[in-house]
């Protein structure tokens, strides 16, 4: 791919922040190799990239929280060792993360000035830290005052304490990770000017988004990551949307896992949601089952996907919808009616939300099943807990010494299959996967797949959420993509869209035209 | 050679493990053994031979003693398996033993005061269950609020005065069962085995365990949790019912004001010194017992060694910290502490 040399334009005034060969390493993970980045002073610099692509690890990097293993920083021409978050504060690296960190029963010139109180005496000085804010606020021209308890402020406001106190630490460098995630487009104009303000007053600014809207109303310049590495820095003048999501995708997605199968085109519907929605993340879904089928849900992560899945399994009460298995309509309450219907969910937090870390291989897989395998008055029926988890180790091919091993001390890969096998157990006629291969071994990886597989030959109907496009791609016979908790388009199937890459990056980060419409099955 | 030592250190600490607390009990009932024989004879070589701490009086006096903490510490460990706690198991056991003594004055009721107290106490578990399970309070501030309440409760039901019977139907079970053994002390260990049953072999002891490990799992895999923190603080309630009648038995009385008293403190230390953990998920009703015998052990044995009150209070509790600190270290190499 042909790459613009990112020391253009700007060779006049030196970089004010200049990355050279940055890796990070996470035992035998790398999660960035060799990522160059330079930062001017009074520009948006865009950084860009898919899920997983190493933007967050590089920004961690840059704020100090993660050391990095390899490469080189300097600051305003001077090689520096960023030490930790204190000391790439004093440098006036700032960075506002998605999740705001403010106190929300303090004022907000206390929040500005947190750690850092003005005192007389030992006793806080409450106008002299007031005097100090208000300039800044008053600069900023924001429509709240000093004294403003942090949780009466909107969310848009919020945020506007954060620059400010970003700007209060004489911060140079200031980075913004998705910042317009829950702001609403008027909100999101205010900031944009706010952006390019600060921009015209000199100081850098880096800039992470998933929407190219954004992209292209705020970026002078932008560098695109994908798996870690440094694909490229383009000019403001050769923004493209194709050649940027050429760059976020790039690999070659025919190299990767690939299924056998195609479906029956025309099997039965086996699940159908209908306008499903909570009234917050996740508003009027629609989609059909049918079954062999391997539906993927492709979108950016806080898209809705999960959301929608949560409302499909009655772990999250929906406010609207109604969902439909074998033509009958369902009555979902929570997860038990859901495993009673026969659809089952696994959840991306599988630690967190899936696995009881404490307890055996045993208990974890027979743990939705007990009943079913009780001997009446709840008695267990050991002897049949142990033969199905025996059962499942084997044909899971579950790396572990026994039936009693307890699951904290798998491997991620060997924990995954636990949960899949507890799943399983109830001879689901739908399973929803929620990033089943998150944190799971490559080896791990195949046989997960090959599973997926062998189910939907059985005739389940299979749903699969994961941010790993070219995974999406190649074990789906369709996929939906959802952007801001609506189902954005389906390629695939009888959409006339391709199964590739670059759509679904397209219809995900909403660069396709409105207007265009899509075939809808 | 490092390699020897890591293994060394792994297997001690494996054997550590399985054991519990078991070995810090014996070797507590050794030392008073020891001690109670040198404070009579005076002699070190003679003291083991000759302590009165280890007699079969001794021992069936310090198993009736630990049965009405034992009870309560069942219940405790329940609640505490699912990540929760139950402060107000004394104030219960309370309220419980004035309604038992006082259906007992009923003529004709008589035995009903059994029936009487143990449901009393049911249906306070199941209030603070439902504030747990269905308003979702922290399990703290509900039963830190029904400590006070019901102990205002227990002094309601009697007008504030002690309630006596002695002609108390049921008092027989403070009394002998064979071999010197007290029935409070075979009921004790009734509820041990039962709740070890409940545990170990059936569904809804898994859930505890699931629910107090992971709630949000356990949800997730369709297990109703609201079925699971209800059974916990019935339980909890019927066993401080319990432990009220077993009061009262000794006593052939009943009085709002004192009984029970801090009765919770002892339950949750016996509980916790069993190696249960505090968040919940982790733990064994075996190893309550043995907490509940190690505090029993201790008043008996200060007593025994003439240790003055007020010393006996430091020192109880600093066994229950030390006890707990070798706990930490017990834990440090398995998957979570």
């Amino acid at each position: 791919m042909h790459v613009v040399p990112d020391t253009m334009s700007k060779a006049t005034t030196p970089p004010l922040l200049q990355m050279r060969g940055i890796t990070k390493e996470f035992g035998p993970i790398s999660a960035l190799s060799g990522v160059d980045l330079d930062v001017y002073p009074g520009e948006v610099h865009a950084l860009m990239g898919e899920n997983g692509a190493g933007k967050s690890t590089l920004m961690k990097v840059l704020s100090g929280a993660h050391a990095r293993t390899a490469g080189t920083i300097w600051v305003d021409g001077r090689e520096i060792d960023i030490r930790g978050p204190d000391h790439a504060k004093a440098l006036g690296i700032s960075i506002i993360y998605q999740e705001l960190s403010l106190a929300p029963n303090l004022s907000v010139a206390e929040n500005m000035l947190l750690g850092r109180e003005i005192t007389r005496f030992g006793l806080l000085d409450r106008a002299a830290m007031h005097r100090n804010c208000a300039g800044i606020l008053n600069d900023l021209g924001v429509d709240f005052d000093a004294t403003d308890k942090v949780s009466t402020l909107s969310l848009a406001q919020r945020q506007q304490v954060e620059i400010a106190r970003a700007l209060l630490a004489d911060c140079r460098i200031l980075v913004m990770d998705e910042p317009t995630t829950s702001l609403s487009s008027k909100e999101c104009e205010n900031l944009f000017a706010l952006i390019h303000r600060l921009r015209d007053q000199g100081l850098a600014i880096i800039y992470i988004s998933h929407r190219m809207d954004e992209i292209y109303a705020l970026s002078d310049r932008v560098t695109v990551l994908r798996d870690g590495r440094y694909i490229g820095c383009i000019e403001r003048e050769n923004l493209s949307e194709q050649r940027l999501v050429q760059m976020m995708v790039g690999r070659d997605a025919s190299t990767f896992y690939q299924k056998q199968h195609s479906p029956a085109p025309f099997s039965e519907v086996l699940l159908s949601v209908q306008n499903v929605g909570d009234g917050a993340r996740v508003f009027g879904a629609s989609f059909d089952l049918r079954a062999g089928e391997v539906l993927g849900i492709a979108g950016i992560v806080g898209a809705g996907r999960t959301e929608l899945a949560r409302l499909i399994y009655g772990a999250d009460p929906k406010t609207a919808g109604q969902v439909t298995l074998d033509g009958q309509g369902l009555r979902i309450g929570n997860p038990l009616d859901a495993i009673h219907a026969g659809i089952v969910y696994l959840t991306e937090d599988r630690k967190g939300e899936g696995l009881f870390l404490d307890m055996s291989v045993s208990a974890n897989v027979n743990m939705a099943t007990m009943d079913r395998d009780g001997r009446g008055l709840g008695l267990l029926d050991g002897a049949k807990a142990k033969a199905r988890t025996l059962d499942a180790i084997e044909s899971m091919r579950i790396a572990v010494s026994g039936p009693e091993t307890k699951v904290g001390s798998l491997s991620g890969g060997n924990q995954q299959k636990v949960l899949l096998a507890r799943l399983l157990q109830t001879n689901p006629k739908v399973l929803i996967l929620d990033e089943p291969t998150r944190g799971v071994d490559i080896g791990a990886k195949s046989e997960i797949y090959h599973l997926i597989e062998k189910l939907a030959a059985q005739g389940s109907g299979i749903v699969v959420i994961s941010s790993e496009l070219p995974e999406l791609v190649g074990i789906s016979d369709r996929i939906l993509v959802m952007r801001e908790g609506r189902i954005a388009g389906e390629v695939g199937g009888t959409s006339d869209m391709p199964i590739d890459a670059e759509t679904i990056i397209a219809l995900a980060t909403g660069s396709v035209a409105k207007n265009e419409t899509f075939a809808r099955g | 050679m490092v390699d020897d030592v890591a293994r060394r250190k792994r297997a001690l600490r494996a054997s550590i493990q399985a054991l519990g607390m078991l070995p810090v009990l014996l070797l507590i009932c050794l030392m008073f053994q020891f001690l109670s024989g040198m404070a009579a004879t005076g002699s070190i070589v003679e003291a083991f031979q000759s302590g009165r701490f280890l007699s079969p009086q001794n021992l069936s006096i310090i198993a009736q003693q630990a049965s009405i903490n034992t009870v309560l510490a069942a219940g405790m460990t329940f609640v505490i398996l699912t990540g929760g706690i139950d402060l107000s198991v004394g104030s219960i056991l309370a309220a419980s033993a004035m309604v038992a003594v006082m259906t007992s004055l009923i003529p004709g009721w008589g035995m009903m005061g059994i029936p009487a107290g143990i449901g009393f106490g049911m249906l306070l578990g199941a209030v603070n269950g439902g504030l747990v399970a269905f308003a979702k309070l922290p399990p703290f501030i509900v039963t830190l609020g029904s400590l006070t309440a019901v102990r205002g409760l227990a002094r309601l039901l009697g007008n504030d005065k002690t309630v006596f019977n002695s002609e108390l139907p049921f008092a027989g079970l403070s009394g002998p069962a064979f071999l010197g053994i007290s029935w409070l002390t075979v009921i004790a260990f009734a509820v041990i085995l039962v709740s070890w049953l409940i545990l170990r072999f059936t569904a809804l002891g898994v859930r505890i365990y699931a629910v107090g490990g992971n709630e949000v799992a356990a949800r997730l895999s369709g297990i109703k949790v609201w079925v699971v923190l209800m059974f916990v603080y019935v339980a909890s309630g019927f066993l401080a019912g319990l432990g009220g009648v077993m009061s009262s038995t000794r006593l052939l009385a009943a009085n709002g004001v004192q009984l029970g008293q801090a009765y919770e403190l002892d339950a949750i230390a016996a509980v916790i010194l069993g190696g249960t953990s505090f968040v919940g998920g982790v733990g064994t009703i075996w190893g309550t017992l043995i907490g509940a015998l190690i505090i029993a052990v201790l008043s008996n044995g200060l007593i025994l060694i003439g240790v003055s009150d007020v010393w006996q209070f430091i020192i109880k509790g600093l066994v229950i910290i030390g006890a707990v600190a070798l706990d930490r270290y017990r834990l440090n190499g398995s998957v979570r502490t």
